[in-house]
């Protein structure tokens, strides 16, 4: 009887408990001037130049700026920067914001700009450099307090994209004097702060919108209103971002009141959450696309069965590949509508690409006799890679693309991994025909084809995810051009162009487009990006 | 008790070391994390020299050797995710991990003991049966499949408690923990039952085992014909011998509670180290996956040696092996 006792005082004492905290919580809570935000991917660091990837470049945009900003279809617009201009081909001037303050109250100047470029590239131990958005730069100075000038070896016209990745840090915070840039060793900036002391808060010092308030690994990350900023205010006073990398219980705590919004609903939730009068669901086309890349360097590629022969050599074949599968069908089942049939790299409101080109149509006759054609009547053997917890449903992706192709005759195998083990078989080239996605921190078209469908090459920088070796003499030449023109209209054309060829040569064939879901109280509005990014200071309270 | 105590020590040392190399050797060859940390705007170069930069572009054995000197010193390396010691990373996990095990330990304990011992006393009994009934659906149903239904019922129909996370914490000795505040608390209560249900019965149905041989037993019947009252006899005598296999299984779980509280951790978004393990695993954070194995088997040894001497405690008659030697 002593047990009955002990279960009915213990389960009393829960209910309070729970009853006492419910007055609080209960769905009908008024917004005020906090909002919490549930995160699908964890932030590694609190330091903008550690990890130059998605979870982290979005959240510390809260907390640092840039010299130029991205807008939601990933435009450059001016940030710290009101704006810039080329002096001659190599020798670029911007001018700077006055009366811009950090969060410690020092002042922003060229300076800052110069320290951050400086200290960018040389992050201890960081698994992913912002090396790589500085490299083009030789020399920078700064001839008054809010004028920079920047220097390059040859014409180079990302600057000014590439400039909306590095956050500027305050040099004075951080101990620095006077910096004069090297590209071997900066001179004047003293030592550079530790990873750590961004995580602890006492180098989070920003120019943003937000101020870091408190970091705890894995559980939560609270900003506070910069009350200085010298930009349009945000609405929330003070924002707590949660990672809940699991779906599942990300949907829950947006529906139990845990938090305000979240991001990337798995599509299988969406039904329910607009059946729910107290949610809406904000939905908006990505620049990530879904596509898929064969090995045509390898004579015999690994899982291929052909006779001996390399298929995907003949355009043919890639072409029938490319005809034999039904774009709109993987959107409205798989993807449950959720995004867009691709007919190349990048959306047509993106820079570089082509205003007209729409997704290829299914065509199974004649992907059957492009491939008798090209002497396979019977088609071959393939297996497709492809991961299967990285894209939106892309092992079901990669099941239904094989069954597609398995209509026009090739018996076609999927092999679906975890992304860890798909990403290094993919660099070690043990996959013949392969299904993945793509998106760019910078945006343009030179982005997708630079990586993808140019010809691997150390010294450029070029081909880097093009493991299977595609090469287009006409496409590298016109990304040759383009990379070498600073005029944007002139450079959109011809980087428009290369992606043309690229395509009518189905040197990767584009399935889809993502979209990004956000899920949020029916009180708030959200502005969806194509970088797929969530940023408090665009969450705004619905009309 | 202190050769025990030394030979336990060298024997959970030996065993540190056995595992560590394994997991060491296992991630390796599992695959290079690079290709999921690199921006995809990475370009060859980026990619060369982040390999320098996480120390990955030596050869296993040099990595495992470096790896061996600093591990000797405390250090288990720099996560390639997060570029703190992973050691630190593991251990800054630790109270939460923790605090969730012990709630739901004195919950499963409390709950799990008097039901067994009150189905052992009245088997026949409604009480008796429904405990008993009760017990084998605690044990049946999936952990994971338990924390939804919880989060499905009190969080998002009932929006009672919340659907996840740690709540408030307090800093007590230095220690940041959720016990001592009311939102801690509420936050609690969900995880700690997803993970206190299944013990719970299990401790249920050992108790109420245990009850009724004990009930059986000689010194049960001499205790009653010395005309003991039967509150002595069951507070005292038979509690303290069904405590024996209790006692087992809770050092047991406990450890287990700890070490794989992955899923409750996963479902619940509690920040512990379960939580940590996955994702380190999902990136092939070696530093992080072996630091955080060192520490649990750390921990079992320590709970293993722990249960023994409790034993000693418990029961008179077992000595600690080596305590004649």
């Amino acid at each position: 009887m002593r047990g009955l006792k002990q279960i009915v005082l213990a389960a009393a004492a829960a209910a309070s408990i729970a009853a006492a905290g419910s007055i609080a919580t209960a769905n009908g809570q008024e917004l005020k001037n906090e909002l919490k935000i549930g995160l699908s991917a964890e932030p590694s660091a609190m330091d903008p130049h550690f990890h130059n990837l998605t979870p982290n470049n979005s959240l510390l945009r809260h907390i640092f700026e840039r010299l130029t900003d991205q807008d939601e279809n990933q435009a450059v617009t001016p940030g710290l920067a009101t704006s810039w201009r080329t002096i001659d081909d190599t020798t670029w001037e911007f001018k700077l914001r006055g009366g811009v303050k950090f969060s410690d109250g020092s002042e922003f100047s060229a300076n800052d700009v110069i320290y951050s470029f400086c200290r960018a590239p040389r992050v201890e131990s960081s698994p992913s450099s912002f090396a790589i958005y500085s490299r083009a730069v030789t020399d920078m100075t700064a001839p008054d307090p809010l004028t920079l000038i920047v220097k390059t070896a040859g014409p180079y016209p990302l600057i000014p994209s590439e400039a909306a990745t590095i956050a500027v840090l305050s040099a004075k915070a951080n101990g620095a004097g006077a910096v004069t840039f090297d590209r071997q060793e900066c001179k004047g900036v003293g030592v550079y702060p530790k990873t750590e002391a961004f995580n602890a808060g006492q180098a989070a010092i920003g120019t943003g919108p937000y101020k870091l308030a408190r970091f705890t690994k894995g559980d939560r990350i609270v900003l506070e209103r910069n009350e200085s900023y010298w930009g349009e205010k945000p609405a929330w006073q003070r924002v707590t971002f949660r990672p809940i990398t699991s779906a599942g219980p990300r949907v829950a705590a947006l529906l139990a009141g845990d938090v305000d919004l979240i991001e990337n609903v798995p599509i299988q939730d969406l039904e329910r959450i607009k059946a729910n009068a107290g949610y809406k669901v904000v939905q908006g086309l990505s620049a990530r696309v879904i596509y898929l890349h064969f090995d045509y360097v390898d004579d015999a590629p690994p899982g291929v069965d052909a006779g001996g022969k390399n298929p995907f050599r003949d355009k043919r074949v890639r072409e029938a590949i490319s005809k034999a599968i039904d774009r709109d069908a993987i959107v409205a089942r798989i993807m449950g509508g959720v995004a867009v049939a691709a007919g190349e790299l990048l959306p047509s409101m993106m820079f570089g690409a082509n205003k007209d080109m729409k997704a290829p149509k299914a065509d199974v006759e004649g992907a059957k006799k492009l491939l008798a054609d090209a002497g396979y009547p019977n088609g071959f053997t393939v297996v497709l890679s492809a991961p299967n917890d990285r894209y939106i449903n892309d092992g079901q992706i990669a099941q239904a693309v094989a069954q597609m192709l398995a209509r026009v005759g090739l018996k076609v195998s999927v092999e679906a991994m975890t992304s860890s083990q798909f990403f290094a078989k993919r660099t070690r080239r043990e996959f013949g025909f392969w299904l993945t996605g793509w998106i760019s921190d910078t945006g343009e078209m030179s982005a997708q084809i630079k990586p993808l469908a140019a010809t691997p090459n150390r010294d450029k920088g070029w081909g880097t995810t093009n493991p299977g070796g595609y090469s287009n003499g006409k496409v590298d030449a016109l990304l040759d051009q383009a990379l070498g023109t600073i005029d944007d209209g002139k450079r959109a054309a011809l980087l428009a162009e290369a992606s043309r060829i690229a395509m009518a040569d189905y040197g990767v064939i584009p399935l889809h487009f993502e979209m990004t879901t956000w899920a949020m109280r029916k009180e708030l509005a959200y502005t969806p990006r194509v970088d797929q990014n969530t940023q408090a200071m665009m969450v705004k309270r619905a009309p | 008790m202190l050769a025990f105590l030394f030979r336990r020590l060298g024997q959970g040392l030996l065993v540190i070391a056995v595992m560590a190399t394994l997991v060491f050797v296992g991630v390796y060859a599992l695959g290079n994390p690079i290709d999921i940390l690199l921006s995809p705007d990475a370009d060859q170069l980026e990619r060369e020299q982040a390999i320098v930069r996480l120390g990955l572009d030596r050869p296993l054995w040099v990595q495992f050797a470096l790896f061996v000197r600093s591990a000797l010193t405390g250090n288990l390396g720099v996560s390639f995710v997060h570029g703190v010691p992973a050691i630190d990373l593991v251990l800054s996990r630790m109270p939460a991990t923790l605090e969730l095990a012990l709630v739901a330990l004195v919950i499963s304990v409390g709950v799990g003991i008097p039901a067994g011992l009150a189905a052992g006393l009245a088997p026949r009994s409604l009480l008796g049966r429904g405990i008993m009934t009760g017990s084998i659906l605690g044990f049946s149903v999936p952990n994971f499949w338990l924390g939804l239904m919880l989060i499905l019922v009190f969080a998002v129909e009932l929006k009672v408690l919340p659907a996840g996370g740690r709540g408030e914490t307090v800093r007590v000795l230095g220690i940041e923990l959720s016990l001592f505040t009311v939102d801690g608390l509420r936050h609690l209560i969900l995880p700690a039952l997803t993970l206190a249900i299944y013990k719970a019965s299990l401790i249920a149905r050992l108790a109420y085992a245990g009850t009724r041989e004990a009930l059986l037993q000689d010194f049960v019947r001499f205790a009653r014909a010395k005309g003991l009252s039967r509150r002595r006899i069951v507070g005292v005598h038979v509690l303290k011998s069904i405590m024996i296999p209790v006692v087992t299984v809770i050092g047991l779980e406990l450890g287990s509670m700890i070490a794989f509280a992955v899923v409750t951790e996963t479902v619940f978004a509690w920040p512990g180290m379960g939580k940590l393990l996955i994702e380190s695993i999902y990136r092939l954070d070696r530093p992080v996956i072996v630091a955080y194995l060192v520490v649990v088997v750390a921990m079992f040894v320590i709970i293993n040696f722990v249960v023994d001497v409790i034993y000693t405690l418990l029961d008179p008659r077992v000595r600690v092996a080596g305590q004649e030697a």
